[in-house]
């Protein structure tokens, strides 16, 4: 049988989607089969949720076609497309706390039966309706969350990293229900970082690069390869010379660790993560979303304490038990979200002078001429654009970005902590930012850099560590440090040693592709 | 003139406009003030001296209790026990000061003063230790104020010293300039001008403004909460005297103080969300609210209807304010 356009289940043509100037799709396509699952490949802000979000509803895109069987549609709200058959699980939990379970799936008008069936299924037979959706543990919610999502038969199943929080023998019952729908009318989109998960259970993926579809690729042996490659793209951009390194590692070995951490835990995300960090070096580390990478900067930041582990700063042993401790030991923190650092409402001046009057844990008078000689040179080293200086938020999301650094600049840094800076920002800005990055690290201070751009690592790093599934899986020299090596290493796909967790779906998946014969029923 | 004197002079000049800008709020309240005036002039030509005298002295309570409550709502929280605080600051002044000494009477003014910190402070520990919703915790609280003024007076009664009274009543160096509103306006200006530059005042805006981003800068976000409901507590305490001294005596059951301060801290350009604004605005928002109280007066109009009206006002200049915010974000 040879599909023609109208075999399809859900078609979506040149998907286009731009927030102001920042583009999140350019020219997306997804073609779904009945009957197959269907992988959603690509980096970190390829535009893999937006297109999912368009697709249920979420948001509007600018421009393109869907299509669900051949009839195109416009979809205004997650709710219309569940009426056309679209369900998504998103990967944060979506049932409402205070209400019990019974009472979730009332308000989604959830057929109970059906429900119970798919939750006894998936593993949780003995899951009580009555218990409050926030006494549920996080993994059972998934599962809720996927079982209320096949209790009303969709078409299209979408499942957002739907196994990321799950423990192993509940993702190899995932996995076998996911993979019962080859073979019937209906059919899966399944986005996973995990490849060995793609393999067991997909049929075909279409990989996105920079909000494109660069390619769709049956699931074979082997297609992993051709997966990552697709996610690359054929050629590294031509990489800006940033200039000497300026610090021999010798050099910057010798005079000691300013960051040492030991095995540092946190909650089921962050595992084990040791490294050093030198003074004079921009530290790179590099992970997929959700490796524990915001639990270690919350812990070196000391938004929140390490369950295990032990963190050193010059060789002497911290703990920090707010921020201002870490700021006090010179561990400033630069967040992706500008939200989550910015008084938006407040002053350039003021949000520059913020942390280090406050720092100095003295509740006297500012001393207005040394401060406006500090937010001045703070600004000027870094070209912030100051008409709109009344209010940050009206800046740029750049401009405002450098007011984040800037007022630790301000204050003089020792060790900079670097959450993704350069996120939903312009090429220009990034290569300022880069470039201050080099300078303070030139002036003797340790930087350590995450980036979701794997880019930013041979732009910007003296070398990078590589996070998966909390812990540190790679360390790679900046010489070293191309996309294809980066992302390889991400995905955890060099590594000798074995994750349990992945021998475990390993093991699933054979069991899968023999269940998939038997469609959905 | 050199061109370094003209670069000068352009800089003050657009320091000027940006300071306008900044506190364009406060600049319009002001024009509305002077409207209000001139129209009560029109309405009523025999308002003058002993008019602004009288409307010095009756707005001072609520212009203090409406600092207090701005400097807690700039720092994201509300505080409901400001008049019960009033009345307990009250009575305990009136009940010590009488058939006592103007030396005397110093000490209770500067225990009181420390009282209304404490009472605050308390307020503001309990908001943080708790977690309990500052407005359930303040209401509660407000019932307690409330209950402490009426064990200590359980009817009106006591004694202003008084230098007190003679603190508020009469003009200053000019017949047409009321004691009573420079004594306001310096109070507010020694205790709010100071603060506004200080790391206090900073982290207040801040943990106000956003309190994540706060505690990520560094701020102790619990510590600054307690702060600015002790500094509300002071201007309750201010407030407290300030009834004594109008009134000359202290009375146990609250004022409305409260929920006018509420409104007056919104009409002043505060936003409830907290980290915007300032104590200024409010101050002329009182004003404005007793001004029309008064022209109900002058035109003969149920007192009853001034409420009605007052309402109206609040909403309808928060929702132009709103509406012209707006716009200038979209420009």
């Amino acid at each position: 049988m040879t599909l023609t356009a109208t075999d399809l289940l859900l078609e979506a043509t040149d998907i286009s989607k731009t927030y102001g100037a920042v583009v999140a799709l350019r020219s997306a396509s997804l073609a779904v089969r009945p009957g197959e699952v269907h992988a959603l490949m690509g980096a970190n802000g390829a535009g893999k949720s937006t297109l999912v979000k368009i697709l249920t509803g979420a948001i509007r895109p600018n421009g393109g076609r869907i299509a669900i069987r051949g009839r195109e549609r416009v979809v205004h709200s997650p709710a219309e497309a569940r009426r056309g058959g679209l369900v998504s699980v998103y990967q944060e939990p979506s049932l409402i706390p205070d209400l019990d379970l019974r009472s979730n799936l009332r308000l989604t008008q959830t057929p109970v039966e059906p429900f119970r069936h798919w939750v006894g299924e998936l593993g949780l037979g003995n899951l009580d309706l009555a218990t409050q959706a926030r006494d549920v543990p996080l993994a059972s919610l998934r599962i809720v969350d996927l079982a209320r999502a096949l209790a009303i038969e969709p078409d299209v199943l979408m499942l957002d990293e739907m196994t990321a929080a799950l423990p192993a023998n509940l993702t190899e019952r995932v996995l076998e229900v996911v993979g019962r729908v080859r073979g019937s009318d209906r059919s899966v989109i399944f986005i996973s970082h995990r490849m060995i998960e793609i393999a067991a259970v997909c049929d075909r993926a279409t990989v996105l690069r920079e909000g494109e579809t660069v390619g769709v690729v049956d699931v074979t042996t082997g297609s992993e390869e051709r997966i990552v490659e697709l996610m690359l793209g054929e050629a590294v951009e031509e990489v800006a010379a940033t200039g000497g390194r300026g610090v021999t590692p010798a050099r910057a070995i010798a005079s000691g660790p300013r960051v040492s951490a030991r095995g540092l835990a946190s909650g089921s995300k962050l595992e084990d993560v040791s490294f050093e960090l030198y003074p004079g070096e921009v530290l790179g580390v590099v992970a997929l979303e959700g490796q524990g990478q915001d639990e270690l900067f919350d812990i070196l930041a000391g938004s929140t304490r390490a369950d295990a582990g032990e963190l050193q700063v010059d060789g002497a042993p911290v703990v920090f038990r707010h921020p201002a401790d870490a700021i006090r030991a010179g561990l400033v923190y630069v967040p992706a979200d500008r939200a989550e650092a910015l008084l938006m409402q407040r002053s350039v001046k003021e949000n520059i002078a913020l942390p280090f009057t406050t720092q100095l844990r003295r509740w006297g008078l500012v001393r207005t001429g040394e401060e406006r000689r500090k937010v001045d040179g703070a600004i000027e080293r870094l070209q912030i654009d100051t008409r709109a200086q009344g209010e940050v938020r009206r800046l740029s999301g750049g401009n405002q970005q450098k007011v984040t650094i800037a007022r630790w600049v301000a204050g003089g840094v020792r060790t900079m902590l670097c959450f993704d800076p350069t996120r939903g920002i312009d090429i220009r800005t990034k290569h300022q930012i880069y470039v201050l990055l080099r300078d303070l690290a030139e002036a003797g201070a340790a930087v350590l850099l995450y980036t979701s751009e794997l880019k930013e690592v041979q732009l910007a790093c003296d070398r990078a560590i590589v996070i998966f599934g909390g812990r540190v899986v790679a360390e790679i020299a900046v010489e070293d440090a191309d996309e294809p090596t980066l992302l390889r290493a991400a995905y955890n796909l060099r590594s000798d040693a074995v994750i349990p967790e992945l021998a475990a779906a390993e093991a699933n998946a054979e069991a899968a592709s023999v269940a998939g014969t038997e469609g959905m029923a | 003139m050199t061109a370094a004197t003209a670069s000068v002079v352009a800089d003050r000049t657009g320091a000027a406009v940006a300071a306008a800008r900044r506190n364009a709020w406060t600049l319009g309240l002001l024009g509305f003030l002077v409207l209000l005036l001139a129209f009560t002039k029109v309405i009523n030509p025999d308002y003058s001296v002993a008019g602004l005298q009288g409307l010095a002295i009756s707005v001072v309570p609520l212009a203090l209790a409406a600092v207090g409550q701005a400097i807690v709502v700039i720092s994201g929280g509300i505080d409901l026990s400001v008049s019960s605080m009033m009345a307990l600051c009250a009575v305990i002044t009136a009940s010590t000061m009488e058939g006592q000494s103007p030396e005397f009477g110093i000490l209770v003014v500067v225990g009181v003063i420390l009282l209304g910190l404490v009472l605050g402070a308390i307020n503001g520990g309990l908001v943080v230790v708790t977690r309990v919703p500052d407005i359930v915790v303040t209401l509660a609280m407000s019932f307690v104020w409330a209950g402490f003024a009426l064990l200590v007076l359980n009817t009106p009664g006591g004694k202003s010293a008084s230098w007190l009274r003679d603190l508020v009543l009469g003009p200053i160096l000019v017949d047409f300039l009321p004691k009573a509103a420079v004594v306001l306006l310096v109070i507010v200006g020694v205790i709010w001008i100071p603060l506004r530059r200080s790391r206090l005042g900073l982290s207040i805006y801040a943990v106000g403004s956003n309190r994540l981003a706060a505690f990520r800068s560094g701020v102790s976000v619990g510590r600054t909460k307690v702060a600015a409901y002790a500094l509300t507590g002071l201007f309750a305490a201010l407030g407290g005297l300030s009834v004594v001294a109008s009134t000359g005596i202290g009375d146990p059951k609250p004022g409305p103080y409260t929920l006018q301060a509420v409104a007056a801290v919104v009409l002043g350009g505060v936003s409830l969300a907290g980290g915007r604004g300032g104590v200024f605005g409010p101050l002329v928002a009182v004003v404005i609210l007793q001004l029309i109280r008064t022209d109900m007066t002058f035109l003969n109009l149920d007192t009853n209807l001034a409420v009605v009206v007052q309402g109206v006002i609040l909403i309808g200049v928060v929702m132009i304010g709103s509406f012209v915010q707006l716009r200038r974000e979209r420009a």
